[in-house]
């Protein structure tokens, strides 16, 4: 297809932004390491025993996850927008958040109920990943059940806000009767952390990303049937509530595991898909999967390396990184543009 | 008739349509039986709420029948797959198209869904089917425009080429000239009357347009409160059925223009 080509261009000069944009986050931090230190380090340790282990252990992970997490994000919303044809939805739209945040909320807000030392055991990192993923498994499938009594597509995304509702609505409760320090905690869970995952925790994290990739990817002839409408995709010969079901799956894998290892990340959900349409004028998935998944990876270790603060001590919250980068953009590529595609 | 077996598309037996909760049934019409030839235009034709839509849904699988059969290429329909029956019918709905940001050529060629691979790669063969359809409906230049681009007698021109390269032997067609000009109402339907000459396709479409429908279509099936009734248009003229479609007291329809006029 001659179409298809036009867009070689953009993807070659997107896995280049990638490659550099993957080093330059390794290489800026809280303690400079010359570049030739971290080449290096990829192939053996270096005579700076930390220096090894910044890298090796802490910043290559990170970066890692910041590649994980911003692609699964992104394609999590692609899946979710064309699925509910709504340019407003996001990976969380299915109250897959809102349900971590209730598992953790309960593991941590919680312990103060149970008290004393069972309280110190609950509140490992663990516990908090396990709590997290529990937690969306259980509302993704409350919204699953209901949503399969109901024919009409819209109507999931409705049940989904009010599990939403019904969960925060719990969390209140909960904070309500917290301490100061068990609030402060897991507001630092809701700041949300790439960092701080070992390589096992990354393995466990990419097996299940690999999941929610291959079926999105199964999704894609589905995904492009149902750009013409449900009716449509039916009279084409479309198992409706299978693609659906598909489709919720990978959506609840990919965003489950990424609210598990690095707390809730607003934004790059919804706005990752907007931005790649912006550049890539194209509502066909085969394009526009690969092209937010390189979008997706590449704004999330941009906005890494601005919480790193480069040369300084401090680390901001992720969370409030994403939407104070990622907002603007959208807004200046609307006005710019002045036409939403979708 | 039975020398023409062979040819027929669609038919169907004692067809009852209508809604059915679990309390009661409530019947729109009833001893429904049509036969469809293949290389036939087909203007369905009533009034509002007569159940043309109701009648298209169930022709078309989205609901049940009552009671009855309906064939498709002597084929009960009920024991059709999705794949096999996407093979075999094409629908041009009311709906509006989801995403308006498909440009004309991608949305064509969606119609070959159920003959590509898992990821939907158009082979050679695809594509110079969905170019066919694109010459068929005269849109070659409309090939790289976007959906929002387009007016509203391009887009329905655009789904029409959708339903062509599906590559069926049936097409069905709800309300294709609502929204459009007087002009473009003649140009559509003309254009499905030349299709189905260029490609020996059956085509059966609802409309509003009957004056149109009676100078194009080889057959009309004419739904009035009391029943069904399928035959050439200008039997169905002589017989009178046109005037059985509406109330009597504001229209009534001109034998010798083949129109309705307003009561003086």
């Amino acid at each position: 297809m001659p179409k298809t080509n036009t867009y070689t261009f953009s993807f070659i000069a997107l896995i280049i932004l990638l490659i550099i944009c993957f080093f330059m986050n390794i290489s800026l931090g809280s303690v400079s390491i010359p570049n030739w230190a971290i080449f290096k380090s990829f192939f053996g340790t270096l005579e700076h025993e930390s220096w090894s282990y910044i890298i090796q252990d802490y910043r290559l992970p990170k970066a890692l996850a910041a590649i994980l997490v911003g692609s699964g994000l992104g394609i999590s919303g692609l899946l979710m927008q064309t699925l509910f044809r709504n340019p407003l939805a996001g990976p969380f739209v299915l109250g897959i958040s809102s349900g971590a945040s209730l598992g953790v909320a309960l593991v941590i807000l919680g312990a103060g109920i149970f008290g004393g030392v069972f309280a110190s055991l609950l509140i490992s990192k663990w516990s908090i990943v396990i709590a997290a993923s529990l937690g969306s498994f259980l509302v993704l499938l409350a919204v699953l059940v209901v949503s399969s009594r109901v024919k009409d597509t819209m109507a999931i995304l409705i049940i989904g806000l009010m599990f939403g509702s019904i969960t925060a609505a719990v969390v209140s409760v909960l904070s309500y009767f917290s301490s100061a320090e068990q609030l402060q905690q897991y507001i630092f869970w809701g700041f949300g952390s790439l960092g701080n995952l070992s390589w096992s925790e990354l393995l466990i994290f990419f097996i299940i990303y690999s999941f929610g990739i291959c079926l999105s990817i199964i999704s894609i002839k589905g995904l492009n049937t149902l750009l013409l409408g449900e009716n449509y995709a039916k009279s084409l010969g479309l198992n409706i509530k299978q693609s659906r079901f598909i489709i919720i799956i990978a959506t609840s894998l990919l965003a489950g595991t990424i609210t598990a290892f690095a707390g809730p990340i607003a934004f790059i959900g919804l706005a990752i898909p907007h931005i790649t349409r912006q550049v890539f004028n194209t509502s066909n998935h085969k394009i526009l999967l690969p092209a937010v998944f390189l979008f997706g990876a590449i704004i999330m270790l941009i906005c890494d390396i601005i919480a790193q603060v480069p040369a300084s001590d401090y680390t901001l919250p992720i969370n409030a990184i994403t939407s104070l980068i990622g907002a603007p953009v959208v807004i200046w590529l609307l006005v710019r543009k002045r036409k939403m595609i979708f | 008739m039975s020398e023409n077996k062979e040819h027929i598309i669609l038919e169907t037996e004692n067809l009852n349509i209508g809604y059915k909760t679990k309390k009661k049934e409530s019947v729109i019409a009833s001893k429904i039986n049509i036969q469809l030839q293949k290389g036939e235009l087909i203007g369905l034709v009533g009034a509002n709420g007569i159940g043309k839509s109701t009648l298209l849904r169930t022709l078309t699988n989205v609901q049940d029948a009552l009671s009855g059969h309906v064939y498709i290429n002597e084929k009960l329909l009920s024991i059709y797959s999705s794949e096999e029956l996407a093979k075999s019918m094409s629908l041009v709905l009311t709906d509006p198209i989801a995403s308006k940001n498909l440009s004309v050529f991608e949305l064509v060629a969606l119609g070959r869904h159920p003959y590509t691979n898992w990821v939907g790669n158009l082979t050679t063969e695809d594509i110079n089917i969905v170019n066919q359809a694109l010459v068929h409906t005269n849109i070659e230049t409309l090939k790289h425009k976007k959906c929002f681009e387009l007016s509203d007698g391009q887009l329905q021109k655009v789904l029409i080429a959708r339903a062509l390269a599906q590559d069926t032997d049936l097409i069905i067609l709800d309300e294709p000239t609502t929204h459009l000009d007087m002009y473009h109402k003649a140009y559509i339907l003309k254009l499905l009357q030349k299709l189905v000459k260029e490609t020996g396709k059956t085509i059966l479409f609802s409309s509003h347009e009957i004056d149109l429908a009676i100078q194009l279509c080889d057959k009309m099936i004419v739904m009035t409160p009391e029943k069904v009734v399928t035959d050439q248009p200008c039997n169905l003229i002589s017989e009178g059925t046109f005037n059985t479609l509406f109330p009597k007291d504001l229209i009534v329809f001109d034998e010798t223009t083949g129109s309705f006029r307003v009561k003086k």
